[in-house]
């Protein structure tokens, strides 16, 4: 019945619209005939299956995004009262290219040090971007840009979307050595023999803290033994650092490998994500920063960022940002964000402690050491 | 240790962003700003709609409210409901499911994403572009791989468009070749095409099976009318071809910060437009992995209530009509004081931009002797103009007119 409507609808429009009886439009093809449906995102596609599922017992353990003790997601207080603050109160002009320098300035403290000298010297080139994957993508664009024949060293294994970040910004890849499959733990020896090995200059993917997806982090010693070989070698170290605050619980113990790097006197890139340690994710707020020789340099590569940014989208989004810059300008409010991560590492690691007792109560053959132990390296100097 | 970057040269400033800056540095309490490519109100400041607060604080005051990721493609609602805005609700293309539509960042973002699809699965990487454009429109499309050709657009010699060397243009071009249109109120000269000669144009390129990528950036602003506005994309599909479509609420929601727009693309079938958007996906993930929350979840609250929606359109009407009525009073005003030439393009171009036929040497005059800042290429923004200063336009134009070259 519903196909007779049509037809004769479709019938009738066509009689009445002379338009579409010309150059007989319905007999050509489509254009996108031979596109093929694309294969569904590894990470996300488990949310999407997971909501399919009408069984009262689903669990979602796939997608990274917290969860308090009910399963719900959470919007911070800090985040709650920053927005209200924001409501009603501000234009929506556009932000420069480069973001808002507030949320930027503040970002770089959290990164850097609030008394880094490379923020008092000016020579940090940073650029608000759409998060970490923005930023990661900014990064990559520049690199291709500028060191035009360099490759990125990824580790194996880490978030999938790095792989098409840097694919799609035509830079090849190369894989180092990081999980060991064996110990569950951090193949030490397999990645520092792939990053002697790599060609002087070599451009080395890092995760700040909180490894995604396994969870394994080096010490603090293996961190120095790290960038001593980067040092001797010359490899440019970018750090994407998603999990600040969120892995420990401290904002400065998670920066600790960036420290580490900057005491060393290395001139790193970071891409720094508010999307866990705000909840902000769907905010899309992040930033990308690029340590330079000085401010004239600096100011050289920031513009250079921008030029990027501009044929991506303009000028990135405000919201987020300000939420940012009302959160960590306010003692009172940036005081309560530090409390509110503190929580929610708590709660995580209560539930790696957890998790793993149960497995061991249950008479588990396995060993599950290494549930309370990727997180435990993160405490240890 | 050195930088691996020490080689890396200073970029130019954006010649646009630049206009403001020399503005703002400028002490003389007559200087105006027509650089600005933002609506300002009759006293000079920025507008917040009073529907986008409502929707504002409804959302502040929604606890249940959550700050998750999006999907990749966006918000469901805020892409049916920009479908339907920017098609007609009872657009064949959505009744069929043949569309499928991405929320993007803002027009900039949907440009791009779709560009970078067409690079990926398109048999054409070509694009025309019209001469002149948005300045940011050819970087867009190179950075995606498409390489870029112009086809004449304005003639300077009648401020108005050269609709003969445009059919030319687009008559040479390559079959399967993507044509960049302007949905309306074309960015700089504000100059269309009748509703007579698009019917020319989508003939011509519909024999020629050249691809439309529509631009529309001002629906809604440039008449007052939401359908008028996109008359011209609607005609294109009515006549049941494929072609894509960047959307923007930067102006005509005043959402310009918030990054909020979308990406359609009209498909032969409902089938082809779901592998479409699979595809679209892959473009996305590696670029900001899913689309900013907020300034879409504004616009659905909007669109989605018959209220907000009948107040947003009058807000929109008064935003439009005031730019219109900016234009009438400088007119009249050149005509009212003789100033030599033409000026009737000013009322006939419509949207934010007028190009004057202002030259460069008279420009520069205008901003040192009367701190008038607009961009070297003669276009002002008519929404930078209030009743109050006309008057000190109008006499920096006519002693450029009269005293430069």
């Amino acid at each position: 019945m519903a196909m007779a409507m049509t037809i004769r609808n479709a019938a009738s429009r066509r009689a009445m619209n002379p338009i579409s009886a010309d150059f007989s439009l319905r007999s050509m093809s489509s254009w996108w005939k031979n596109v093929e449906p694309a294969p569904k995102d590894p990470i996300l596609g488990v949310t999407e299956a997971f909501l399919a599922d009408p069984s009262p017992d689903k669990v979602n353990v796939g997608v990274g995004a917290y969860r308090d003790d009910n399963g719900k997601p959470v919007v911070l207080e800090c985040v709650r009262e920053a927005e209200r603050r924001i409501a009603g109160s501000s234009f929506m002009e556009y932000l420069p290219m480069g973001g808002s320098v507030k949320m930027v300035e503040e970002t770089l403290k959290l990164a850097y040090g609030d008394d880094s000298e490379f923020i008092k010297d000016k020579r940090i080139a940073a650029v608000q971007a759409l998060s970490g994957t923005g930023a990661c993508r900014l990064f990559a664009d520049f690199q291709k840009r500028f060191c035009p024949g360099s490759q990125i060293y990824i580790p194996v294994p880490t978030w999938s979307n790095h792989h098409n970040i840097w694919r799609d910004a035509d830079v090849p890849q190369k894989t180092y050595h990081y999980y060991h499959p064996e110990t569950k733990g951090l193949n030490f020896s397999g990645l520092m023999d792939d990053v002697k090995n790599a060609p002087e200059g070599s451009f080395f993917l890092l995760h700040a803290c909180a490894h995604n997806p396994t969870g394994v982090d080096p010490t603090d010693e293996q961190w120095r033994e790290i960038s001593q070989l980067f040092k001797a070698k010359k490899h440019f170290a970018f750090f994407d650092m998603a999990y600040q605050g969120f892995a420990s619980g401290d904002p400065a113990r998670d920066a600790k490998s960036i420290r580490i790097f900057l005491e060393d006197g290395h001139h790193i890139g970071i891409s720094q994500s508010y999307a866990k340690n705000m909840g902000l994710y769907g905010q899309r707020v992040g930033c990308l920063s690029v340590l330079c020789e000085d401010e004239k340099q600096a100011v050289t590569v920031k513009s250079q960022l921008q030029q990027l940014a501009r044929p991506m989208y303009s000028n990135p989004p405000l919201h987020g940002a300000q939420i940012v810059s009302t959160i960590l300008g306010d003692p009172e409010l940036k005081s309560l964000w530090l409390k509110e991560v503190k929580i929610m590492a708590d709660r995580i690691i209560g539930m790696r402690t957890t998790l793993r007792e149960s497995l061991e109560k249950l008479g588990s053959p396995l060993s599950w050491e290494h549930v309370t132990k990727q997180w435990a390296n993160t405490k240890t100097g | 240790m050195d930088s691996v970057f020490s080689k890396v040269d200073r970029a130019p400033e954006d010649p646009i962003l630049g206009v403001t800056v020399a503005y703002n540095n400028d002490p003389s309490p007559a200087k105006i700003n027509l650089g600005v490519g933002a609506y300002r109100t009759e006293e000079g400041k920025p507008l917040v709609l009073d529907v986008v607060r409502r929707a504002e604080q409804q959302l502040v005051n929604d606890p249940s409210r959550v700050k998750e990721y999006i999907p990749i493609v966006g918000l469901a609602d805020f892409n049916k409901l920009s479908a339907k805005l920017i098609l007609g609700g009872d657009s064949p293309a959505i009744q069929e499911s043949r569309v499928a539509t991405i929320q993007c960042l803002s027009g900039t973002g949907s440009l791009r994403v779709g560009a970078e699809f067409l690079k990926k699965h398109y048999h054409q990487s070509v694009i025309y572009i019209p001469k002149p454009t948005w300045g940011n429109h050819p970087k867009v499309f190179n950075l995606a791989g498409l390489s870029v050709e112009y086809y004449r657009y304005y003639d300077p010699a009648t401020r108005g468009l050269d609709f003969q060397g445009l059919l030319e243009d687009l008559g040479g071009a390559p079959s399967g070749a993507i044509v960049l249109l302007h949905a309306c109120a074309h960015n700089p000269t504000g100059v269309d095409p009748t509703s007579e000669q698009w019917e020319q144009i989508r003939q011509l390129m519909r024999s020629k099976s050249l691809l439309p990528f529509f631009d529309s950036a001002y629906q809604g602003f440039a008449s007052g009318s939401l359908d008028t506005d996109a008359h011209s994309v609607r005609t294109f599909v009515a006549d049941g071809g494929e072609c894509l479509i960047a959307q923007s609420y930067a102006k005509n929601m005043g959402l310009y910060g918030e990054r909020v727009g979308a990406l359609s693309i009209v498909c032969k079938s409902a089938d082809v437009a779901s592998k479409v958007e699979s595809q679209v996906k892959l473009v996305v993930r590696p670029m900001y992995s899913s689309p900013p929350i907020h300034g879409a979840s504004i616009v659905a609250t909007i669109l989605k209530s018959s209220e907000m929606y009948n107040d947003w359109t009058i807000e929109l009407k008064g935003m439009a009509d005031r730019i219109i009525s900016m234009r009438k009073q400088l007119f009249e005003a050149l005509q009212a004081k003789g100033t030599p030439g033409d000026w009737s393009h000013i009322i006939k171009q419509i949207g934010m931009f007028t190009f004057t036929g202002l030259n460069k040497e008279q420009v520069a005059f205008m901003t040192k002797e009367f701190h008038i800042y607009m961009t070297s290429d003669g276009r002002i923004s008519m929404a930078g103009l209030s009743s109050k200063t006309v008057p000190h336009l109008v006499d920096a134009i006519h002693a450029a007119v009269t005293r430069v070259g």
